[in-house]
């Protein structure tokens, strides 16, 4: 408590003017700071935590500029004492060992020493919390906003009721209204937890009723722990959460144990322990007038025990009843470790209040989810369903054009060291790279299979494991990275509950950005036109002039580059590996199937639907992500009993059946 | 070798003839198979000279356990058409289930060992906790899931060998047949049937011990003092047995009149319909059919691979499975013999190492390297220009010779 | 002569087009019915609504003694009730021999079990062996159904319909790519199952109806414009303009 007066006290002395005028107080000499250790200089050589505060009071009549650089140093072991004249110095190592003295005022090099010419000041742990106490206080009330801000996190992190006054000083002196409402959180925070005054700890605790933030509500949990306990009455100094009634809210066993435990009933020995009184019991291959080989049941056992029980070798075995008659004379129930009950009533009430807008804040949170794992999956599946639309083949190696997508991602980050160039020169090299192998698939295999589409399916299957493999030849079997740069990086966050990386985002516009490409080439423009003729009749529009062959290929080449652009996208917030398109292929298929072939918006549908599923599903089930995938593909196979021509159907003739 | 066909195109016209004799290609195939049996025992280490080792006799006889869900795949999609990407699951689960009395029962043994030791006999209850207690340590539970209530019983989990598949079998195929799913919607269906079933079998709380999955199951309870070489050999024969049998009974209900009905649904379902045939009930039969024959082989191959996890299930084991029957030859069951037999010996030998690397001077060929992408790319090959696959072949010199 | 099939007021709408426009229609057994019409008018679907293929939006479709609605049935519940259908483009199953062929039609019980351990009875093989007979397809029985010329596949798909024993035979243009001597035998078969049966035939081919000598019915932008011998019909002035176009 002494300490924190003295804290107390140089704070309010040095917060104000440090805060209004970012220069130094003008100092008598030009070595003030010197001058005011020379006077403790005993006390700063050889601190013990008794003498720390006399040091910190001489610095304050001082008001010297550098005091804060001064403490920070003398806690790290950065203070050296010359021998000889006792003077304080800062140092720099050299090369040679030896060291430079620096002038604690002024910053200048005062000479060269050997480690031998000097004393470091070497304070202990206690000595340094005591320096560390105060420095974060001294920093709280720092010109500099970001060291304030840098203060008020490490306070944060550490709460203790020494604090609370340094805030109340710097919440006064603080111009930032940021800062200032996160200082009156934590001032909140540390009074709802340390103040000893009732009235003045739950007004505080209705302060922070509402609010969201991780440190309110782990504040507020930490108010409503409860330990069990049990009593013959109920005590009426105790701060009861709830009582437990034996049978029902606690099971009878239990609630025996606890009594049992703290000695006030006979102990009731498990199984185990039984087996282990029979078997120190055995005599002449027999327990109890009972054969050991017919010990192999419980019904035995317990006979054999009874056996020993009446000849008093065991404790006697307390009964069903006797256990309920020990039971019904205590009261057994949950109390709060705080003893106020207007306390952790606030903080019941203050918790209850911010649970509406918790589930609104994660219900947004996973919705942000459900609409990034969506766009990832429509950048994934329109590659795909664009190619099944028109030729009604399924592309197995479409995953493994995801994959050449970010290979080619990587490979231009090793060439390119910018991380933003290497980005702009990789979208659409990677789409080039996927259009040509895509075209190339297409002219080789493709096109010679055209009227056997299982074929077609299994003959692209060959060709995936046959890619997979040649990657993991060319780039070997580890993950490879694909780094975003530092704009892409970071994340947004809304609070405590919400927050999306940047990546998620940035993937979001760029499946937006494909999304009204597609439809601006479907609609309007030729190849668009011809594309649908052939989607809807093929052979009709072959008798318009079209020629499906290279709309086939053009569409293959389309779905293909972008599979490949998917991949870059993928890899920035994946890694890259030779089966990360194995990985999302099935997923893509789900999406064609569920949106219905051969359309944007289907496929848009798809990829919502199984995004929102896959999501909401976890939501219910947060640490099981293998469930969620189950259930999902179950409910698929469901859905496709109910729209076997998924969201959006074609209809009509058209359909093709 | 020449195996002459029995293609129905060219039955011969007296009809009183026996179906053996109408078929001959099914003699010939049960003459090579007892031929390879007789051999494989004559050199095998534990009954025979030793010229094959014991993990050679557990090659093969996994080996014609995969030729048997081969033939019920040829089954289902060379004959009946469904290009089904789950026969695999079929066939792990049938391993599951075997695999679940191989360890409970070798676990229970070598628990009542232990407790045996103490002076006092364990109660049922001890044991099935122990027993517990030492499948379920490695992913952390000590209870017996619901679904291992019988694991002890040896009948019990024969019958989910084949029930197990078939009910899953029969129910998916209900609803997938029932809404006429068809082609490349069938085939992604049966695949994220698959997937579901791989990623729940992943979960570690789905009480078959997730990735781990079952393990030790080469120790037969019973026969713990039997030599490995010489198990081996008992599971080779099984396994002929097996496949000889699936061949016989597939062969025979092919050759008929139901093999007719099925091809012509393949080959136009519609018409078929028309004929007053039930379509959808004849491709759940087959479906179910294979998946039960499938759960079966998977019975017999997992005792002898010791092991058996989720990854065996997921889907690019059941694509796999139609790679070989594709590049063996769709619609003849020899054909599916023929190419999983030697897609997966040519695949273990030269993944296995067995194979000799070439020098190319500026490169190295390492086969385990290279191999996926032969196979890929001869895949591809194969469906392109021979899309009888080498079945076809037969017929090729058959037709030349006279 | 009692009434097989009764069809009242079916309409069905594709996209918008309305193939069949409140359509009734009815025949008894034994009868042979001509239906003609223009491209367009509905005689396919008509076919396809009647074998439940195509499920009509609104109407009833009843069928024999007991009145049975057949919209409720399947395709395969309609084909085993005894309704067969022969097919525009001619529909064998070209892998499999002409023996197999007729075998699969034949009537006999078609659950997958029954069908599993059929055998071959003597009265099934001299059945095949006359239908092939009838057909002019005794030569080829055992060949590839798909190495028969066009006509003798018409033939063995009109084989194959007789198989069936149905009832009611339902045949799309079945003289399509025959010889004269080949249409003739056709026109034969079909007046000679009519006997004992309904059939009723879509032709484009006035020669060919004139030659079946029986009731004519017109369709038309999916309803029934007339109905009544070939010489009636014909001189209705409404079929004329719809034939010729006005």
């Amino acid at each position: 408590m002494q300490r924190f007066i003295h804290i107390a006290t140089l704070l309010a002395c040095l917060a104000l003017p440090a805060v209004m005028s970012a220069q130094p107080a003008l100092a008598q000499s030009d070595t003030p700071l010197q001058n005011v250790l020379q006077t403790v200089r005993e006390r700063v050589a050889n601190p013990s935590r008794g003498t720390v505060p006399e040091v910190l009071d001489a610095l304050l009549a001082a008001e010297a500029p550098g005091t804060v650089d001064f403490l920070r140093a003398w806690a790290e072991r950065g203070v050296y004492e010359r021998q000889g004249d006792g003077l304080f110095f800062f140092a720099r190592e050299e090369a040679d060992r030896s060291l430079t003295l620096l002038d604690i005022d002024r910053g200048t090099e005062a000479g060269q020493v050997g480690s031998r010419d000097v004393n470091q000041i070497r304070p202990n742990a206690g000595v340094r919390r005591e320096i560390g106490a105060a420095l974060v206080q001294f920093e709280l009330t720092d010109p500099d906003p970001a060291r304030r801000r840098a203060a008020l996190e490490s306070a944060a992190r550490s709460p203790d009721p020494d604090q609370i006054p340094a805030l109340e000083i710097a919440i006064e002196a603080e111009s930032d209204p940021a800062l200032a409402a996160r200082m009156a959180r934590l001032h909140s925070l540390l009074i709802a937890r340390f103040e000893t005054d009732t009235a003045i700890r739950v007004a505080a605790i209705e302060n922070l009723s509402g609010d969201i933030s991780t440190e309110a509500r782990r504040v507020l949990n930490q108010l409503l722990a409860t330990r069990a306990g049990f009593a013959e009455t109920l005590p009426e100094d105790t701060n009861i959460a709830r009582i437990r009634t034996p049978g029902q809210d606690i099971e009878l066993a239990a609630a025996y144990a606890q009594l049992s435990d703290a000695g006030l009933a006979p102990p009731r020995p498990g199984r185990n322990a039984i087996r282990d009184a029979l078997r120190a019991n055995v005599v002449n291959g027999s327990v109890g007038g009972i054969q050991v080989h017919q010990l192999d049941t419980d019904a035995a056992r317990r006979e054999a025990y009874r056996a020993l029980e009446d000849a008093g070798t065991v404790p006697p075995l307390p009964s069903q009843a006797e256990m309920e008659a020990a039971v019904a004379t205590h009261v057994f129930f949950d109390a709060y470790l705080e003893p106020d009950r207007a306390v952790t009533n606030a903080a019941r009430d203050a918790l209850d209040s911010t649970r509406t807008v918790i589930s609104a804040w994660q219900f947004l949170g996973i919705t942000l989810d459900a609409l990034s794992l969506a766009s990832i999956f429509f950048l994934a599946a329109i590659g795909l369903a664009i190619t099944f639309g028109v030729m009604r083949v399924i592309n197995m190696a479409h995953g493994e054009f995801i994959m050449m997508g970010a290979y080619t991602g990587y490979v231009v980050q090793t060439l390119i060291p910018s991380y933003t160039l290497s980005l702009v020169v990789a979208l659409p090299l990677a789409f080039a790279v996927a259009f040509a192998a895509g075209v190339t698939m297409e002219r080789l295999v493709i096109r010679h299979l055209y009227t056997r589409p299982l074929e077609t399916l299994l003959a692209t299957f060959g060709i995936s494991i046959a890619l997979q493999q040649l990657a993991k030849n060319i780039f070997g079997t580890q993950a490879r990275p694909l780094t975003a740069p530092d704009w892409l990086a970071g994340a947004i966050r809304f609070n405590d509950i919400v927050s999306i990386s940047t990546i998620r985002v940035a993937i979001f516009v760029m499946a937006l950005m494909f999304l009204l490409l597609l439809l601006y080439i479907l609609n309007r423009t030729r190849l668009g036109l011809e594309v649908r003729a052939v989607t809807q009749n093929p052979g009709m529009a072959a008798s318009m002039g079209i020629n499906p062959g290279r709309i086939n290929m053009l569409t293959f080449g389309l779905g293909s580059g972008i599979a490949g652009v998917a991949g870059v996208a993928i890899g920035l917030y994946a890694q890259v590996t030779s089966e990360m398109g194995a990985n999302y292929i099935v997923q893509s298929f789900m999406t064609v199937v569920v949106g219905g072939v051969g359309s944007v918006f289907g496929t848009l549908a798809g990829a919502g639907l199984i995004g929102a599923l896959q999501k909401g599903i976890e939501w219910f089930n947060p640490a099981n992500t293998l469930a969620a995938q189950t259930y999902m593909v179950l409910f698929i196979i469901l859905f496709i009993q109910f729209r076997p021509k998924g969201i959006v159907a074609l209809k009509g003739r058209a359909a093709g059946d | 070798m020449a195996m002459p066909v029995s293609e129905t195109t060219h039955a011969p016209p007296a009809p009183r003839r026996s179906f053996l004799h109408e078929n001959p290609s099914v003699l010939w195939f049960m003459a090579c198979l007892g031929l390879f049996t007789l051999i494989v025992s004559v050199l095998s280490e534990g009954m025979g000279t030793g010229a094959i080792s014991t993990s050679l006799v557990k090659i093969l006889g996994m080996t014609l356990c995969l030729c048997l869900i081969a033939i019920a795949m040829d089954l289902v999609w060379g004959y009946c058409g469904i290009l089904s990407l789950g026969h695999f699951a079929f066939f792990g689960l049938g391993g599951y289930a075997i695999g679940m009395w191989l360890m409970y029962a070798r676990a229970e043994i070598v628990v009542r060992d232990n407790l045996a030791a103490g002076t006092i006999p364990p109660t049922e209850t001890e044991v099935a906790e122990a027993v517990a207690a030492q499948i379920f340590g490695v992913v952390g539970s000590s209870e017996l899931p619901l679904i291992w209530s019988f694991a002890g019983s040896l009948p019990f989990q024969l019958a989910m060998v084949v029930l197990v598949p078939g009910l899953l079998a029969l129910v998916f195929g209900w609803l997938a047949f029932r809404s006429r799913v068809t082609g490349v919607y069938l085939s992604i269906l049966t695949q994220a049937m698959t997937l579901a079933l791989s990623l729940y079998l992943f979960q570690n709380d789905t009480g078959l011990r997730g990735n781990n999955g079952l393990a030790g199951l080469q120790n037969i309870p019973g026969f713990l003092d039997v030599p490995q070489s010489v198990l081996s050999v008992w599971f080779f024969w099984a396994s002929a047995a097996a496949l000889g049998a699936g061949y016989l009974f597939f062969a025979w209900v092919v050759s008929g009149k139901f093999g007719s009905v099925i091809r012509a649904i393949r080959d136009n379902e519609t018409r078929v319909r028309f004929l007053g045939y039930n379509v959808e009930g004849y491709k759940l039969f087959v479906f179910t059919l294979t998946a039960v024959i499938s759960g079966i082989a998977g019975a017999l191959y997992y005792p002898q691979a010791g092991i058996i996890n989720p990854a065996e299930i997921a889907p690019i084991a059941s694509i796999y499975l139609a790679v070989w029957v594709a590049i063996g030859g769709r619609g003849r069951l020899y054909g599916a013999v023929i190419g999983a037999a030697a897609v997966s010996l040519l695949s273990s030998w030269l993944t296995g190492g067995g194979a000799p690397n070439i020098d190319l001077g500026f490169y190295r060929i390492v086969w385990t390297d290279w191999w996926l992408v032969l196979l890929g790319l001869g895949f591809v090959l194969v469906t392109l220009f021979f899309p009888r696959g080498i079945g076809g072949l037969f017929d090729y010199l058959v037709r030349k010779k006279p | 002569m009692t009434t097989l099939l009764e069809v009242s007021d079916v309409s069905v709408t594709f996209d918008g087009f309305r193939a069949i426009n409140e359509l009734s229609f009815a025949i008894g057994q034994p009868e042979l019915r001509a239906v003609i019409g223009p491209n367009g008018a509905g005689k396919t679907t008509f076919m396809d609504i009647v074998t439940g293929k195509t499920r009509p939006d609104t109407g009833r479709v009843l069928w024999g003694e007991r009145q049975v609605d057949l919209l409720r049935l399947s395709e395969s519940q309609i084909a085993r009730t005894g309704i067969g259908r022969k097919f525009q483009k001619p529909t064998v199953f070209e892998e499999q021999s002409v023996r197999e062929n007729l075998a699969m039609a034949l009537a006999n019980r078609r659950g997958p079990l029954s069908v599993l351990t059929w055998k071959a009875t003597s009265r099934d093989r001299a059945r095949i062996d006359e239908l092939a007979e009838e057909t002019g397809l005794a030569e080829r029985l055992d060949h590839r159904a798909g190495d028969l010329s066009h006509g003798q596949k018409q033939w063995l798909e009109i084989g194959m319909l007789l198989a069936q024993e149905p009832r009611l035979l339902l045949v799309d243009e079945p003289a399509a790519g025959m010889t004269p001597a080949e249409r003739e035998h056709t026109t034969d078969l079909l007046k000679s199952a009519a006997r004992s049966r309904a059939v009723m035939v879509i032709e484009h081919d006035m020669e060919f109806i004139r030659r079946l000598e029986c009731r004519v019915t017109v369709l038309h932008e999916g309803a029934v414009l007339a109905e009544g011998s070939l010489d009636h019909v014909t001189r209705n002035q409404q079929v004329i303009d719809v034939y010729l176009g006005r």
